[in-house]
C-alpha cells in the first residue's frame, strides 16, 4: 500500500494499479476499517477502483496520525473474497429506439445487435466506484468484444436510465445529463432517488447483472421513451 | 410565514451551510460556501454559530423585501449593500424591519458576498445539509439558485445588539494572489522542469470559472501520463488535463476523476481565488503538509481571538 498526500486535510491510499475485483474488495475492507478507526476525526471517504481518499478534520487530528491509522488498518486486510457481495439484477430494454448507439457499436465491433445484447448480459459486473454525478456507478469489466471508445462529441442530453458503455466500463445514467458514453438501452429502475431509502439500489463492491426486457415490460415497469 | 422575499434573485444566489459531508460515496459533492471565512463572519455578526444557513450571492444583483424584523449582515466581495436605497457598511449587522428593501449591487472585482440573518434561514436539510449544489439539483429551496418570489423563511430576531468586525480583522482580497499548494497525488509524474514552470508561472483566471472549479491559463504543464485510474478528488485539488492548463477544483467538483493532479491548494487561499473574476492572476507557491497544517491552526486561532464589537443600530 502506498499513501500519498492529497491535500491539507486528505490522504490517498493506493492498493494497486489496475481495476480488479480483488483490489476493489480490499479497498472496501480498508474503507470500513478506516471509517471505524478514525471516528469523529473523519469527514468523508471516497473509495474508487484501486484507491481510498480519506478526508479528515485538520483541527482535531493531523496527517501523521491519519497516515498511521491507515497503515494499521491496511495491515489487517484479509486476502479478499470477491464473490459474496450483494447481487443486484437490473432490467434493460435494449433496442435502437432506447439505445441510439447500439447499431453503431455492433457494426464497429463486427457483431450483430443480438450478439452485443447477449454479451452485455453474460457478465456479472462489479461496482468499482460511484461518482461523476450522484448515483453514477462505474461497472466493470465489459467484455473486450463490446468495449467501445467514448463518442468524439458528447451528447448534450443523455436520458435518465440510459445504459451505456465507455471503454471497458458500463453504467446506468442516474439522471438526465450530458454524456459521451455509447447508449445501448434503457433501464426502468431509478439508480438514484434522493427521496427513497436507500437512495441507490447498489453501493461500491456490489455485483450487478443486466437482464433484457421487452418494450411492454419496460413501459409497465415505469420506463419512459 | 416570516422571512425575506426574493424580488430580484441576482445572477447566482444560493443558500449554503457549511457543506454536505459523508455522502461522497454515493457521488454527492460537498457544496458549501466558496469563501468560508466570509460566511463565517456573516453568521457571527448576527449572533449565529458558524455554519448556519446563509446566502452566497455571486456577482450580485439581489433584491429582497423583509417580511420580518431581524438582524442582517453582509460580508465578502465588493458588491455594495443598500437598505431602502441607502448604502450601508458591510462586515457589520444592521437592523431591518418589515417592509425594508435590501439590495446587493453588482460586484466589480470580488464576486462572492454572504448575507446572513439572525437565527439563519429555515431550510429543510437534504442529506444532512442545506447546501445547494445546482449540478445535482440538491439543497436550498428546490435544488437550485434563488428565483423571484421565493420566500427565505426566518424567525423574527430578539433585541440583540448590532455587531461589527474591526477592519483589521477582515480578510483582505486582491486581484493578484498567491495560492499555496501542497504537492501531492501524482506530483511525481511531473518532471522537475514542469514543476518549476508551474511554480514560477503567472496564471490568469479564465471565464470558465465556477463553483465546480477555476480553469486558469498560463504556461503549459506537461505530465508523463495523460490519465489515471479514476480516484477521489479532494477540495482544492489541482488537475492538469491534456491541454496542460490547471484547474483548481472547488466545492461543487465531481467526487472522482481521472486527470492527473499536481497537488492541492490551501483552503485559506482558494477562498480568495473564488472571489476572483476573469483576468485576475494567480501564482502558485509550494508548501509542506506541516506548513499547511500550521496555517490552518493559526487561522483558526486568529478567528477565535477576533473581537467583534457592539455598534449602534
Amino acid at each position: 500500500m502506498r499513501i500519498h498526500t492529497a491535500g491539507e486535510n486528505a490522504l490517498i491510499a493506493y492498493l494497486g494499479e489496475g481495476q480488479s475485483p480483488e483490489v476493489s474488495a480490499q479497498v472496501q475492507q480498508l474503507c470500513a476499517a478506516v471509517e471505524s478507526a478514525l471516528g469523529s476525526d473523519l469527514v468523508d471517504l471516497v473509495p474508487s477502483y484501486a484507491s481510498l481518499l480519506v478526508i479528515y478534520n485538520p483541527l482535531t487530528t493531523d496527517h501523521l496520525a491519519v497516515q498511521a491509522c491507515i497503515r494499521e488498518a491496511g495491515q489487517s486486510l484479509a486476502a479478499a473474497s470477491t464473490g459474496d457481495s450483494k447481487l443486484v439484477t437490473l432490467p434493460v430494454y435494449y433496442s435502437s429506439e432506447s439505445g441510439p448507439d447500439l447499431e453503431n457499436l455492433a457494426n464497429s465491433a463486427g457483431l450483430s445487435v443480438e450478439q452485443v445484447i447477449d454479451i452485455h448480459q453474460q457478465r456479472e459486473y462489479r461496482v468499482y466506484a460511484i461518482g461523476f454525478a450522484p448515483g453514477f456507478a462505474y461497472l466493470g469489466e465489459v467484455d473486450q468484444r463490446i468495449a467501445a471508445a467514448r463518442l468524439t462529441t458528447p451528447r448534450q442530453k443523455v436520458p435518465r436510465g440510459a445504459v451505456a458503455i465507455a471503454d471497458a466500463q458500463t453504467a446506468v445514467y442516474p439522471a438526465t445529463s450530458p454524456g459521451g458514453w455509447n447508449l445501448i438501452g434503457l433501464c426502468p429502475q431509478r439508480m438514484f432517488d434522493p427521496d427513497s431509502d436507500p437512495t441507490m439500489p447498489v453501493s461500491v463492491g456490489d455485483r450487478v447483472r443486466f437482464e433484457a426486457i421487452n418494450r411492454s415490460r419496460f413501459l409497465a415497469q415505469g420506463g419512459e421513451l | 410565514m416570516s422571512g425575506l422575499l426574493v424580488m430580484l434573485p441576482g445572477m447566482l444566489s444560493l443558500l449554503q451551510d457549511e457543506g454536505r459531508f459523508g455522502y461522497h460515496r454515493i457521488g454527492l459533492t460537498n457544496g458549501g460556501p466558496l469563501d468560508g471565512r466570509a460566511m463565517h463572519w456573516a453568521n457571527r455578526l448576527v449572533h449565529n454559530p458558524s455554519g448556519v444557513t446563509a446566502l452566497e450571492v455571486s456577482f450580485g444583483g439581489l433584491e429582497l423585501e423583509a417580511r420580518v424584523d431581524t438582524l442582517l449582515s453582509v460580508t465578502g466581495g465588493d458588491a455594495s449593500l443598500c437598505i431602502n436605497a441607502v448604502e450601508k457598511e458591510k462586515w457589520r449587522s444592521h437592523k431591518v424591519a418589515e417592509g425594508d428593501l435590501i439590495s446587493i449591487g453588482f460586484a466589480q472585482a470580488f464576486c462572492r458576498s454572504y448575507l446572513a440573518v439572525s437565527g439563519g434561514f429555515q431550510i429543510a436539510p437534504r442529506f444532512g445539509s442545506t447546501a445547494t449544489v445546482s449540478r445535482e439539483g440538491i439543497g436550498g429551496l428546490n435544488g437550485g439558485k434563488l428565483e423571484p418570489g421565493d420566500l427565505l423563511a426566518c424567525e423574527p430576531a430578539g433585541a440583540a445588539p448590532c455587531l461589527r468586525l474591526p477592519e483589521t480583522d477582515r480578510p483582505s482580497y486582491a486581484r493578484h494572489i498567491q495560492l499555496r499548494v501542497i504537492p501531492g497525488y501524482q506530483d511525481y509524474r511531473f518532471s522537475r522542469l514542469q514543476q518549476r514552470r508551474f511554480f514560477a508561472g503567472i496564471y490568469t483566471v479564465t471565464d470558465r470559472a465556477d463553483r465546480m472549479g477555476y480553469r486558469l491559463q498560463g504556461p503549459v504543464i506537461e505530465c508523463e501520463i495523460e490519465g489515471i485510474l479514476s480516484e477521489g478528488i479532494c477540495q482544492g485539488a489541482i488537475q492538469i488535463p491534456a491541454d496542460g492548463q490547471p484547474i483548481v477544483l472547488l466545492n461543487d467538483r465531481q467526487t472522482i476523476g481521472g486527470y492527473p493532479k499536481i497537488g492541492s491548494a490551501l483552503s485559506l487561499d482558494t477562498a480568495k481565488l473564488a472571489q476572483l473574476m476573469p483576468g485576475s492572476t494567480v501564482r502558485f507557491e509550494p508548501i509542506s503538509p506541516y506548513a499547511a497544517h500550521n496555517a490552518l491552526h493559526l487561522e483558526a486561532s486568529r478567528t477565535q481571538r477576533s473581537v467583534i464589537e457592539a455598534c449602534d443600530a
